[in-house]
């Protein structure tokens, strides 16, 4: 079996590569003595090879744990060729990293991608000046539009290796690359720039960037709100005649192995679905295109200023979006931070911004009680509550346990692309797609069985019980904080929880609660205010406890995820709780 | 004219004289390329005037403009 490896800076579309060769056969494995994981994947029209997707770095020297784990794997001679890819519009930089890989492996294919890109904007690269100049096989080619696909493959099949006597000696990277690329690269005098130029401009502005950028988001918020509610609503009625079917078909087993199946992991893993797919399904394409036109980097550009006051970077602001969207996703794009003890404090408040899963939660209670002010205002108005929770809670984390040197922040600016808007839907449908399924299946699916199982007990209402001072103090009840803990499997059950244990049902009901059920139950408009002010700041959903796990590698540093949140949840429901 | 690059003002370029040793970028600079002798162009500057855009071998990077000082460069004409 043979290993290719592919290299590259980052922002050179070297994951639209890897995805373009090898579609859905990939995973994300883990390099040996690393925690963080490195994607392979196979090829169907390259047989007999493994394909290692190395993360985006701008050298072999650089100190991050990224650059430290692609400089160690390609100094490993694990792979028997590296492919090295590069951004026709950039070529001069890109340049250094590829001598730097030269200099200790002639094992190496040149593929200068986004040429149609680079074309566009008026540049020609020379790819056989190129070939010349580094004796190692160039292609061109536009994965994004499998353009030059074919010639990589044929150009990686045809790779004799080099033993390492013959490795071509280089010299100084910087001043040999500059020099290559004035011989291989032209650019037509009138490029079309000027757009891009202008963009730029508006999008940094001192008036309009930071209003552009909350225009964004708001809208962004919309959409996920409002475009999901009739998604969700029909896969719930296909979940529900689902139920039915399948009612019928479990006549003959005895009445808890039905009810378990059932009313236990099918109703609530569907439940988790029919909540969770939809709004994630608009949420993460939209900010997928943002990533792809590059917009991203200049909100990080907009916010550095407020974020280093908290003790924090431009990037954690970038890491809060995703968490907008889900916790899990955010915590793992805390892996764009530099700085450690930055990305451990992004990491231990990011579950402070709500995700998706909290959205239906935040609407319901904003609207019954807060007089309709309409599903997304609620909800924008909760996350901004979760941002400064954040970045205060960051502040306080750098002053105290996480106090660290000044640390340095340098970020590249990409030049704004065309965003490949069909090829974004459908990965981004299909990787929320998988996600969504493979968690409720995991997590839910047990947490359903046990809730059924708990339901048919009278032990939810002892423990409800048992939970109202610790509730009072709180400004809720005990359902409400019973309800908290057992949906730490999965945000989006809270408030079918505390209907079935209101309704003293043990089936995870469709029921909507209505202003009536609840004022019924005891509720006030405080208990509303504390219960989504606990919503946004409480402790992170299993998933993402999980993959703070993984990518801290600690349990106390976990526990601390696990406290942070709840800590601040806490102290404001109780003084909440004081004051009115 | 030398300047020190945290002085650079939008729109300006500067060629890259000296990069001292008092300079907390020193080593990341490199990877992008930022050596003596390198052209620069300041693009623009964040709201704020903390960050600054610099465009050096056809790529803009942002910088915090405090972490520039002990860069030292000449103005071009």
């Amino acid at each position: 079996m043979k290993t290719v490896a592919l290299a590259g800076n980052p922002n050179v579309g070297k994951s639209t590569l890897f995805n373009t060769l090898t579609g859905l056969r990939q995973h994300t494995g883990n390099w040996p003595g690393k925690t963080v994981g490195v994607a392979q994947g196979t090829a169907r029209k390259l047989p007999g090879y493994t394909i290692v997707d190395l993360p985006g770095t701008y050298s072999l020297e650089g100190a991050s744990e990224d650059e430290r784990l692609a400089a160690e794997y390609i100094a490993s001679d694990e792979a028997d060729c590296i492919v090295v890819v590069c951004d026709g519009s950039c070529l001069e930089r890109n340049l250094i990293l590829t001598l730097q890989i030269l200099q200790r492996t002639q094992n190496v294919v040149l593929c200068v991608n986004l040429m149609d890109e680079a074309e566009r904007r008026g540049f020609r690269v020379d790819g056989a000046a190129l070939e010349e100049q580094l004796g190692i096989p160039v292609v061109l080619t536009a994965a994004g539009r499998r353009r030059g696909i074919q010639e990589l493959l044929e150009a990686i099949r045809n790779h004799v290796p080099v033993p390492p006597e013959q490795v071509r000696a280089w010299d100084d990277p910087v001043q040999r690359a500059s020099q290559i690329a004035e011989k291989c690269v032209t650019r037509s005098a009138n490029a079309n720039d000027g757009w891009r130029v202008v963009l730029d401009r508006v999008l940094v502005s001192r008036r309009r960037g930071i209003p552009i950028m909350l225009l964004l988001l708001l809208v962004i918020v919309w959409l996920t709100v409002s475009g999901a509610n009739i998604p969700s609503a029909m896969l719930e009625r296909l979940f529900s005649a689902g139920y039915s079917v399948l009612k019928g078909w479990m006549e003959p087993l005895p009445l808890w192995v039905a009810g378990i199946l059932l009313d236990g992991v099918y109703a609530t893993t569907t439940r988790v679905i029919a909540v969770m797919l939809p709004p994630m399904a608009i949420f993460f394409p939209l900010f997928t295109i943002l990533e792809d036109v590059g917009y991203l980097p200049r909100m990080a550009f907009l916010l550095d200023r407020s974020m280093y006051r908290c003790g924090g970077c431009g990037k954690q602001a970038l890491t809060l979006c995703m968490g907008l969207g889900c916790n899990a996703v955010g915590v793992t794009g805390c892996r764009i931070i530099d700085s450690p003890r930055e990305r451990l404090a992004a990491i231990l408040t990011n579950a402070m911004v709500p995700c998706n899963g909290r959205f239906p939660t935040l609407i319901l209670l904003g609207s019954l009680f807060f007089a309709d002010a309409g599903g997304a205002l609620v909800v924008a108005l909760c996350v901004i509550a979760g941002v400064l929770g954040a970045m205060l809670t960051t502040g306080i984390l750098s002053k105290t346990a996480l106090r660290h040197e000044k640390s340095t922040f340098i970020m590249e600016l990409p030049p704004f692309r065309r965003p490949r808007i069909g090829q974004i839907l459908v990965r981004s449908l299909l990787d929320r797609t998988l996600f969504v399924a493979g968690r409720a299946v995991s997590v839910a699916a047990p947490a359903g069985a046990g809730l059924w199982l708990l339901g048919n007990t009278e032990i939810l209402g002892a423990l409800a019980q048992l939970l109202d001072p610790v509730g009072s103090i709180l400004g809720m009840n005990g359902v409400i904080l019973l309800a908290f803990l057992l949906s730490l499997p999965a945000n989006e059950l809270l408030m079918p929880i505390i209907m079935m244990i209101l309704t003293g049902s043990s089936v995870l009901t469709g029921v909507e609660p209505t202003g009536q059920m609840l004022l019924a139950a005891g509720w006030t408009l405080e208990t509303a205010l504390c219960t989504m002010i606990f919503s946004v700041f409480h402790w992170p959903c299993a998933t993402t406890l999980l993959t703070i796990r993984k990518e801290t590698g600690s349990n106390a540093k976990t526990a601390a995820a696990f406290l942070l949140p709840t800590a601040v949840g806490g102290i404001l429901c109780a003084m909440v709780n004081l004051l009115l | 004219m030398e300047i020190m690059l945290c002085d650079m003002k939008p729109g300006e370029r500067v060629v890259v004289t000296k990069i001292t040793d008092e300079n907390s970028l020193k080593g990341r600079l490199r990877e992008f390329g930022m050596v003596p002798g390198t052209e620069l162009h300041c693009r623009y500057l964040s709201p704020g005037g903390d960050l600054a855009a610099l465009e050096l071998r056809g790529t803009v990077i942002a910088v915090r403009r405090k972490d520039l000082t002990g860069i030292y460069a000449r103005r071009c004409v």
